[in-house]
């Protein structure tokens, strides 16, 4: 019997027999740590193993990106904690300059096709996106990997996601991933891996990739992965992270716990309304909902490519009155790239405030809060009640969000 | 020598209808108003202090006891003292049809021991199990036995990795035992 791609993967990082179901050591090729999270990974460490050295520092990292450069003294604490630690034991930091851990991995060559990736962060699935298996996880995990190198896992089931049909702009790779969200629920995908299979994923880009399989988490599924990749997605990841990309198939005789088909045929631009990823509506439904602010960023929406789709909404027009846009790039390559490309420029005059690169207002430790009674729009993937602060969130693609903040309520570019 | 065979009186968490309660969260288990305690034995009064009809649990459990409860316990939150509420009431072992993910990932990595049962709804919806009989089970090759009944029941044995933390006493202590071996 075949192997699925998650199954593929761990196979070749452990001994032991793969199958779902299974538990096995899995060898690391990447472990880190972010200002969340990495404090307490450094307070385990040395209250177990005291002076004794990780297990390999050339494949161990500490990234900070949750409040960068911090902005409360708890964070300052943290992030030093983890500078001093690294100090010591001769660890890389990616510093508050860098950007988004996950990104910052990826675009580094360090989460290549076929690796295996644990850290901090929840969203570290994201590099499913890039054929890694990427894992979030808690601190003692973490520190045990940073300690042995290796980490227990308990293979999963894999579902197949079979897409079918055309859809075009507005519409993204964000609208497709809520309406795939919608279908899935966090049910279906549960504690599996997920495959994207079908014209519609094969033609995604590097950051439609990352946009879909970073909402893997909201699946409640494991990790997801888009074997089938063109040319032009080889390219451009290889030019990114400078190794050589290997597509990763499953075998025809793999097994699956489910095969679901989702014809996207059609697909218009989406929304999740507050407080539940998955309570997804049209947007078109949701043009009564005035709105105060926007986000654009996160590691869902956060590269090159989303900036330059809102930049080419907010071109030549200007956020409306009293509504602020709030726009954050993932990394500072982003920043880089949109600073060269003039993107910086169109969204810098549409009236946005653009920060330094990092999670921004995804979470609650940076740029952007919401108030009390605030409504907002983000690109962002979660908008559990109190995750950006007391306002209500709707999760949108980079189009939308920036439409909304041009006319001050929920819309798409088609409505302008 | 760590302990394999577990004797002891079981508590199966049904609901005023009598269903085994499926998708117990964290919050649940050990809310998150108490998550300032880092003492674990000051923990064990808070278990499952939010889940209806077993707030009075802590004072009824007795050391040694065993929980059987239903699909997806543990689910939400990462919070190790979701686990180490039980550790305190010396429960022995929690046996469930699925945990959640890091639930499960907690306990292993605590050294306490969480074991799959597939047969554990009909069992209950039978009472083939109920709350007081007195059950044995060798978590080394998964085989269970109501002594009360009589009735016999599998539950998934330790996998090798679980079984390797569990004797090493928790995931901390094993990366010690790599070392010395
Ligand atoms: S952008 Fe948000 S979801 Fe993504 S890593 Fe940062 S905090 Fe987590």
């Amino acid at each position: 019997m075949g192997y699925t791609v998650i199954e593929k993967i761990i196979q070749r990082h452990t001994q032991q027999e793969v199958r779902p179901g299974h538990i096995v050591w899995m060898i690391l090729d990447v472990r880190s740590a972010r200002d969340f999270g990495g404090p307490n990974v450094v307070k385990n460490f040395q209250k177990e193993y005291g002076d004794k050295p990780v297990a390999d520092r050339k494949k161990t990292f500490f990234t900070f990106d949750l409040s960068v450069p911090a902005c409360s003294l708890k964070y300052a604490d943290s992030q030093q904690i983890c500078r001093e630690f690294a100090r010591r034991k001769g660890i890389k930091v990616y510093d508050v300059n860098e950007g988004i851990g996950s990104h910052v991995l990826i675009e580094r060559g360090h989460a290549a096709s076929g690796s295996t990736v644990v850290g901090t962060d929840s969203h570290m699935n994201i590099l499913g996106a890039v054929g890694s298996f990427g894992q979030g996880m808690g601190d003692v995990d973490i520190t045990f990997a940073f300690k042995t190198g290796k980490t227990w896992f308990e293979v999963p089931e894999t579902v197949k996601v079979i897409l079918k049909g055309e859809f075009n702009a507005p519409s993204s790779a964000k609208d497709l991933t809520l309406f795939i969200l919608s279908k899935l629920g966090t049910r279906e995908a549960a504690l599996k891996a997920v495959e994207f299979y079908g014209e519609p994923v094969k033609e995604l880009s590097l950051a439609g990739r990352i946009t879909l399989c970073s909402m893997v988490t909201e699946m409640a599924g494991i990790v997801g992965f888009v074997p089938e990749a063109n040319d032009r997605f080889l390219k451009e990841i290889q030019d990114l992270s400078g190794v050589e990309y290997r597509p990763l198939t499953a075998d025809p005789d793999a097994r699956y716990a489910e095969e679901i088909e989702i014809d996207v045929s059609g697909l218009t631009p989406k929304a999740a309304a507050p407080f539940q990823p998955t309570n997804v509506k049209d947007v078109k439904d949701l043009s009564h909902v005035s709105i105060d602010s926007g986000f654009i960023g996160s590691c869902t929406n956060g590269r090159t490519e989303d900036m330059k789709a809102a930049a080419d909404v907010l071109k030549g027009r200007k956020v409306k009155q009293g509504v602020i846009l709030k726009i954050v790039p993932a990394t500072r390559r982003v920043y880089s790239e949109i600073l060269k490309q003039g993107i910086l420029d169109d969204l810098f005059e549409s009236g946005a405030v653009v920060s330094n690169p990092g999670c921004g207002g995804c979470a609650e430790g940076h740029i952007g809060l919401t108030g009390e009674g605030e409504t907002q729009i983000s690109t962002a993937n979660r908008n559990f009640a109190g995750k950006q602060g007391k306002g209500n969130n709707y999760l949108a693609s980079p189009r939308v969000v920036a439409a909304s903040c041009v006319l001050g309520r929920i819309a798409s570019p088609e409505d302008l | 020598m760590s302990e394999f065979v577990f004797k002891g009186r079981l508590w199966v968490l049904k609901d005023d209808k009598g269903n085994l309660i499926e998708d117990i969260d964290t919050d649940q288990i050990y809310h998150n108003a108490y998550l300032h305690i880092t003492d674990i034995s000051e923990m064990g009064r808070y278990a499952l202090g939010n889940l209806e009809g077993w707030k009075d649990f802590p004072s009824k459990a007795k050391p040694g006891d065993i929980i059987a409860a239903g699909r997806n316990f543990g689910a939400g939150s990462s919070r190790q003292q979701a686990v180490d509420c039980f550790a305190a009431l010396k429960i022995s072992l929690i046996m469930a049809p699925s945990f959640g993910a890091i639930y499960f990932r907690n306990a292993v990595n605590s050294g306490f021991p969480v074991l799959k049962c597939a047969e554990l709804e009909a069992l209950a919806e039978k009472e083939h199990i109920k709350t007081g009989d007195r059950v044995e089970i060798d978590i080394r090759i998964g085989k269970a036995r109501n002594t009360s009944t009589g009735e016999t029941f599998q539950v998934e044995p330790l996998s090798s990795v679980q079984r390797q933390i569990y004797e090493a006493g928790g995931l901390f202590a094993f990366a010690q035992s790599m070392e010395e071996r």
